[in-house]
């Protein structure tokens, strides 16, 4: 089926998200939407699926005009997606999940589990895809789910499938299978709308691209074009994607972590018997899929975690078992993974959130008062070094960007007297422009003398940082590499086979 | 904001960028004042007065008759329903006020001063409502808290014999503290075990109620010697706050606590380290407990100050409102009104003084409205519920009134808006 979006124009007030943006996907074509986080993707695709509706511009398959007012139109006139965020439910099984929504009943009213078993089990044996319809969905791993998400579409007859950043919880094997799938049913005639901002995906499987900035079409490209020239066009100006750093000067061992367990409230071992050492001076990454225990370890560093067994030093004091106020003031600085859960109170102005973990000590507090004065000349003073673009050091932090909001965070840690850095998913949702400038500051962090650790699941982040990766899976690190490590051998370490040669050592 | 960060990115370089900031600087002033809170508050309440009036005019009798004949003489009963109207809130005026009727500015001004002693328990009941709202917390303990602080303040006042300073100022910190451990014990199981303040706070209720009923019927407990009624015996006049204005008025010292208890709570939550953690875990605890505060021990100090702040108006029940003996129910319903004074004023400080005062007024004014009118207080109780309706729902008062939705987009696409501006 033929998509064809003519002059989509879509406003929330003032903003334009979308300006006249003109985007055709042919029968049998995947083709690629390509931009920054906030240029307008998700927003054009909800208006295709009938969530939003468009001011101006129509929508057209195979050359006739489609009023969608709302999901359940987009879905009969064949269009189908597949979330970032699975819309699934964990306890229901494959065949449920399925039927889900568009429920066949038998007599009474009864459901018919049957007929939907009989469409996965058809759907799995046409794309190879082995997903057994009676499976909890819960139980299954995330690749897995994904494929029970397209069967879902599929089995609507979805002719035009939406695919809304496929990728970012999948690892490189999965994501390369992924690749086949959309192969596959490019091949039966399905079209692709394949929403990303990755660009080696985007070059691997895409038939044709369109890029997609400030809310309108600045380029289509073919997939033969290089990664600098799409990012270039998906920035508008040029981008470094590597981030230029020296050698490292290393130091002593600064960190040293020995046979680290945490638990979780469930009774879970969530990090199992971890050991490893950060060297002033030094990155090391974390590398590994979402889930595998990174996001327990940060936090066990910083004390949040509250049952920890085994050792964590730094500079031979012991910080387990210690408040995160003690660990603060040892001189940990910490970017949480959650920004907006963790690292700012969105209600707070941009100046109380740059105080927000010096809210009992001085400079910032004196005999209980708060130094107003000396807060915003401080604030004033993070905002121009950071460059946090915001109207005033008064603006709420949650009126911020996302990248904006980074910052704010980032200016906060490190202008305390840091003896370790440890900053998780940096730049997790930021732009090309923020990501640039967070890699920058931490390199430069790395460059005064601090151990460093940083949280990645990009592989282009984890190899443009570090100077060591340690790859977590399933709690355990399978393997601590040197940064010049294959990519596609840290693939298979982040689905749990060691790297070969160098074994468990390093 | 989108437009500045737009601004922003297309001009690096700012030509003149303080005209155009200014600009939208008063534009978001406008949107603030009109579409934010302090104008609901003060919309709810006019909305409230309105539901009042027509419930007045439903109610009466003159109107009922005159309705009879609406479509022969229109005019009688629209003049019957400006009367009865007019007469209701003109005698809520005069009862809460200013008296015209009374000769000379000293005697008209007394119904003001009675507004004022009404005032000040709902007031600082409120502060202390308002100060645990701000931490994310729900105080509905205020009953216990001021019973609790009535037994302390109370036996301190009549069974102690003290120097006349000394005396009021030791009843009062007793009354203080007694109202700190009752909300303390709350923060405590909270912090410590998890228990839900609603709950704990509900059942403290009846614990105290319970537990001063029983005090009040044990002699040599609080029962006043030699009397079979549960009530205490009357407080020494070195315990009793003194009249402000002189004898003439009711209003007594206790309204400085409350101007103190005022100007207290401003300096905590926007001038002290404690309250800016406060602010912060009320705000987002996540992103606090990252940021080392001890959330758990800051809901313990809520809790206490809380307390002490209801407690506070306990006090000043026993040592300044009815200083011959209480009862058991000398709560009066307060620890209860601070709730809708303190959404009223929107959990913070000043406005809450502000509705304490208007909330004193209605219960100043209700009953003259009903002696003059004969207009049951109960209307006075459903404006008041009216109020808390509306300000519960401000897209429903935004809507009667036409005014802009703060932050332009409906709530629901609000992240969809700020995750595009990213992009600008």
């Amino acid at each position: 089926m033929k998509l064809e979006l003519r002059g989509i124009t879509k406003r929330f007030g003032a903003l334009v998200a979308n300006d006249h943006i003109d985007l055709t996907v042919q029968s049998g074509e995947i083709h690629a939407l390509l931009g920054e986080n906030g240029a307008g993707k998700s927003t054009l695709m909800n208006v295709l699926y009938g969530l939003y509706q468009a001011e101006e511009g129509e929508i057209l398959l195979d050359d006739v005009v489609q009023k969608f007012a709302g999901p359940g139109d987009a879905m009969n006139a064949g269009i189908g997606m597949v979330h970032q965020h699975f819309m699934l439910i964990p306890v229901f099984t494959v065949a449920e999940n399925v039927m889900l929504g568009h429920e066949q009943t038998t007599f009474g009213g009864r459901l018919d589990l049957e007929a939907a078993r009989a469409k996965v089990r058809e759907i799995s044996a046409r794309f190879g895809f082995h997903v057994d319809p009676d499976a909890l969905v819960e139980g299954l791993p995330v690749g897995v789910q994904q494929r029970v998400e397209i069967i879902k579409a599929l089995s609507r007859d979805a002719k035009v499938l939406v695919f809304d950043e496929p990728t970012a919880v999948l690892t490189p094997q999965e994501t390369d299978e992924l690749m086949v799938i959309m192969k596959q049913l490019r091949e039966s005639g399905t079209s692709i709308v394949f929403i990303t901002h990755k660009l080696r995906e985007v070059r691997e499987v895409a038939d044709r691209i369109t890029v997609i900035r400030l809310g309108k079409v600045v380029g289509e490209a073919s997939p033969t074009a290089t990664n600098t020239e799409l990012a270039s066009l998906m920035v508008g100006r040029a981008v470094e994607l590597t981030v230029a750093k020296n050698p490292p000067v290393l130091g002593e061992p600064a960190l040293v972590v020995r046979d680290l367990s945490v638990i979780d409230p469930q009774g879970q071992v969530v990090v199992n018997n971890v050991s490893f050492e950060v060297k002033s001076g030094e990155v090391l990454v974390i590398a590994g899929v979402q889930g595998n225990g990174q996001t327990e370890l940060t936090e066990a560093l910083l004390g949040l975690q509250p049952h920890v067994t085994g050792s964590i030093e730094l500079d031979g004091k012991s910080l387990r078992n210690r408040s995160v106020r003690k660990i603060l003031d040892a001189g940990v600085g910490f970017v949480p993974e959650d920004r907006t859960q963790d690292g700012v109170v969105a209600e707070f102005s941009i100046a109380e959130n740059l105080m927000l973990d010096r809210s009992t000590s001085k400079p910032f507090v004196k005999a209980g008062n708060l130094q107003l004065n000396f807060l915003a000349n401080f604030a004033r003073e993070k905002v121009t070094e950071f460059d946090i673009r915001t109207q005033g050091i008064d603006s709420k932090a949650g009126r911020l960007s996302g990248g904006n909001q980074q910052k704010v965070v980032l200016a906060r840690e490190l202008s305390r007297d840091l003896r370790l850095f440890v900053a998780a998913q940096p730049t997790r949702g930021l732009d090309v422009g923020s990501i640039e400038f967070v890699h920058k500051r931490i390199i430069a962090t790395r460059d005064s003398g601090l151990p460093v650790i940083v949280v990645s699941t990009e592989l282009d982040e984890v190899v443009a940082l570090a100077d060591r990766i340690a790859v977590m899976y399933r709690g355990g690190i399978v393997g601590i590499v040197p940064a010049d490590t294959p990519r596609d051998v840290l693939g298979l370490m982040m689905a749990g086979e060691p790297a070969p040669g160098t074994g468990e050592a390093a | 904001m989108s437009e500045t960060t737009a601004e922003a990115e297309k001009a690096p370089v700012p030509a003149t960028p303080s005209e155009p900031k200014d600009d939208q600087r008063w534009s978001q002033a406008m949107r603030d004042i009109v579409g934010g809170n302090a104008m609901i508050s003060v919309l709810a309440v006019f909305l409230a007065l309105v539901v009042g009036a027509v419930l007045i005019a439903f109610t009466d009798e003159q109107v009922q008759e005159t309705a009879g004949y609406f479509f022969s003489r229109p005019g009688d009963m629209l003049g019957a329903v400006w009367q009865a109207v007019s007469g209701a809130y003109g005698a809520l005026f005069q009862g809460s006020i200013y008296n015209f009727r009374r000769d000379g500015f000293l005697a008209g001004i007394k119904p003001l001063t009675d507004t004022l002693v009404y005032a000040t328990p709902l007031i600082v009941a409120g502060l202390g409502v308002g100060l645990a709202f701000r931490v994310g917390m729900f105080n509905i303990g205020g009953r216990g808290q001021m019973l609790i602080a009535a037994a302390g303040a109370g036996w301190v006042g009549f069974a102690l014999d003290l120097p006349p300073v000394l005396h009021l100022i030791v009843a009062v910190l007793v009354g203080i503290i007694g109202g700190a451990i009752w909300g303390g014990i709350v923060g405590l199981l909270k912090a410590r075990t998890g228990a839900h303040e609603v709950i704990v706070t509900i059942m403290l209720n009846y614990v105290a109620l319970y537990l001063i009923s029983f005090l009040l019927r044990t002699p040599g407990a609080l029962q006043a010697p030699g009397s079979n009624n549960p009530k205490t015996p009357a407080m020494k006049e070195t315990a009793i706050f003194p009249d402000l204005l002189g004898p003439q008025y009711n209003l007594h010292a206790g309204f400085l606590t409350a101007i103190a208890a005022t100007i207290f709570v401003w300096w905590l939550l926007n001038r002290s380290s404690l309250g800016f953690q406060f602010r912060a875990v009320g705000e987002n605890p996540n992103a606090a407990l990252v940021a080392g505060i001890n959330v758990k021990n800051i809901y313990v100090y809520t809790m206490l100050i809380a307390g002490g702040l209801v407690g506070l108006a306990g006090v000043n029940q026993v040592l300044g409102t009815v200083t011959t003996g209480f009862s058991s129910g000398i709560d009066a319903g307060i620890g209860f009104d601070a709730i809708t004074v303190a959404l009223l004023g929107r959990s913070k400080p000043v406005g809450i003084f502000v509705a304490g005062v208007l909330f004193g007024a209605f219960k100043a004014g209700g009953f003259s409205m009903q002696a003059a009118e004969g207009i049951p207080i109960d209307i006075v109780l459903v404006v008041q519920s009216v109020i808390v309706l509306f300000i519960a729902a401000p897209p429903l008062v935004r809507a009667i009134f036409r005014l802009p939705t703060p932050g332009t987009a409906p709530r629901r696409q609000l992240p969809i808006v700020t995750k595009e501006v990213k992009a600008k």
